[in-house]
């Protein structure tokens, strides 16, 4: 059963065909990485997906339902969740705040009741800080929760923005370049976090520029050059591909 | 000492007024990164529509209500049709728009209402209070009251609520607002609503005093608007008190210098804010991450 598919999506910006007819879907549980060279089109390709771009061709099917160029907010509520490669956090915010706000569709109190502190919301918010303690714990940032957000690590902010993306109890979870500028431990923390994450039956897709991570946590993976999708397949057959080879070292007439 | 009493207790009435308009501004800069020079057009509105619905019969605590929500909802009609069309412009050609809006509503007014000064009875009649030799309005009551009144309702909607707390997340980082599944246009929305109506609230306590007239609420937008540069652009806490600040710099000027000089004392401070003191006295320093 496909959660998320992909079909026929393409975007030109003033002539240039940035993706071209690109289509692929993702399972539950299955984490599908997009990977290609540098200006392949990735996350052009995750701004038409996620709602931050109007595709000029093609669909984006969630669960059946037609959600091309939904906006981010609307997305959310239907259970399709980001991450931004760089950042997208409440600064200024302590990090267990930064969570909690992932809970915010799942409160829904009245203006008045919160208002007179009812009991009914406090109880809500008091189950909204629980669940998040309980995520930072997942991702191991429980000791930082009271810190503001501004002052954490590369990595734990990377960490944090996932755990506030899984708040929303997502059941797609796109992932852009979730280890970029992590060193190998952080990366590999990252690695365990998403492995975890999709075995709870969460549909992952990831582009990440870490082949090593993406050969080993990937169940599916699509490749793009020039925009356009050159092969798919799972990691061993993948990189074998003489295609996808050859867009890498960019000897593409050697590869015929 | 009775002298400077009375300085300061006009002083503050008249913080009081600049501080709500402070808040306008506060409340929209957050939502959209726009400094909106309309907000004076909206405490102009408060006091006009306030005289004309009473004059039409309306009884006055009805007129100042119609006049608060009329205002608010004209408030959504300018984000509606002036602001969300252009939005993904830069944020300097959307404060020009609010310009324009602002030329455009004074304008109407002076069509629909007319070109002269205009009041209506103070709320509590014109009897001053006496307090160690100075006088005070019960009507200058009437406007520090709902000032605090506004700032407590805003403290407890911001700390309280979902909604509130929407609207601060969405001030603090937009797109990651939206990701948590926050409908950010609707947060734009409300936050003109509130700004007009509590420019509209601060014309309505205010006009008893200070009359008014199709065209003060362009003194009134620069005055707000020291008053938040004063305190922070952004920050609640600093309208308040840069508001507050500059109406008793106001008062004091007036009392012992000169009145004539007591507009140019807010725009000293502008001038004195944006040369040494560019976050004002609660703003934050600004850094991205990348």
């Amino acid at each position: 059963m496909t959660l998320l598919s992909i079909e026929g999506l393409g975007i030109s910006f003033g002539g240039v065909r940035a993706v071209h007819d690109v289509s692929f879907g993702v399972r539950p549980g299955e984490i599908v990485s997009v990977i290609g060279p540098n200006g392949a089109g990735k996350t052009t390709l995750f701004n038409m997906i996620s709602g931050v771009y109007q595709p000029g061709a093609g669909k984006v099917v969630l669960e059946g339902e037609d959600v091309t160029a939904m906006s981010p907010h609307l997305l959310a509520r239907r259970g399709m969740c980001r991450t931004f490669q760089n950042l997208q956090v409440f600064q200024t915010m302590t990090v267990l705040e930064n969570v909690i706000s992932g809970y915010h569709l799942q409160e829904s109190g009245s203006v008045l009741a919160d208002l007179l502190n009812l009991p009914a919301s406090r109880r809500r918010a008091r189950a909204a800080e629980e669940g998040a303690r309980a995520l930072l714990g997942r991702v191991g940032l429980e000791r930082a929760a009271e810190r503001e957000a501004g002052s954490l690590s590369y990595g734990s902010l990377k960490r944090l923005e996932i755990a506030r993306a899984m708040a929303l109890k997502p059941k797609v979870l796109l992932l852009d370049e979730p280890a970029a500028g992590c060193n190998a431990v952080e990366t590999e923390e990252i690695d365990h976090l998403i492995a975890e994450i999709a075995a709870s039956g969460v549909a992952i897709l990831l582009v990440e520029h870490d082949m090593k991570m993406v050969m080993r946590i990937s169940n599916h993976i699509v490749v793009l050059d020039h925009g356009e999708k050159i092969a798919e397949g799972d990691p061993a057959s993948v990189s074998r591909n003489p295609a996808v080879i050859a867009a890498y070292l960019g000897a593409e007439d050697a590869a015929g | 000492m009775s002298e400077l009493l009375q300085f300061l207790l006009s002083g503050v009435t008249v913080g009081a007024v600049y501080a709500l308009v402070a808040l306008g501004f506060t409340i929209i800069y957050n939502a959209s990164d726009v400094v909106n020079f309309a907000q004076g057009e909206f405490v102009m509105l408060g006091g006009m529509i306030t005289v004309f619905a009473h004059a039409a019969g309306a009884p006055l605590p009805l007129a100042a209500l119609a006049a608060v929500v009329a205002t608010a909802g004209l408030g959504v009609a300018m984000n509606k049709l002036a602001i969300e069309p252009a939005r993904g412009a830069p944020v300097v050609s959307l404060v020009i728009i609010t310009i324009g809006a602002s030329i455009f509503i004074r304008g109407a007014a002076q069509l629909v209402f007319d070109k002269q000064i205009h009041s209506f009875p103070a709320f509590s009649g014109d009897d001053p209070f006496r307090i160690l030799g100075a006088t005070i309005l019960p009507q200058s009551l009437w406007v520090i009251g709902g000032a605090v009144a506004v700032f407590i309702g805003l403290w407890l909607f911001f700390t309280r609520t979902l909604l509130g707390r929407a609207v601060l997340a969405t001030s603090n980082n937009r797109l990651a607002a939206q990701l948590v599944g926050i409908n950010t246009p609707f947060v734009m929305t409300l936050s003109f609503a509130l700004s007009a109506g509590i420019g509209a609230l601060a014309g309505v306590l205010v006009t008893p005093i200070t009359m008014t007239s199709y065209d003060v609420g362009l003194a009134l937008a620069l005055k707000g608007f020291a008053a938040a540069m004063l305190g922070g652009m952004g920050n609640p806490k600093g309208a308040l008190v840069g508001g507050l600040c500059l109406g008793l710099l106001e008062g004091l000027t007036a009392g012992y210098i000169s009145s004539q000089y007591k507009d140019a004392a807010a725009f000293i401070v502008i001038l004195a804010v944006l040369f040494f003191l560019p976050q004002g006295l609660f703003g934050r320093k600004s850094t991205d991450r990348v």
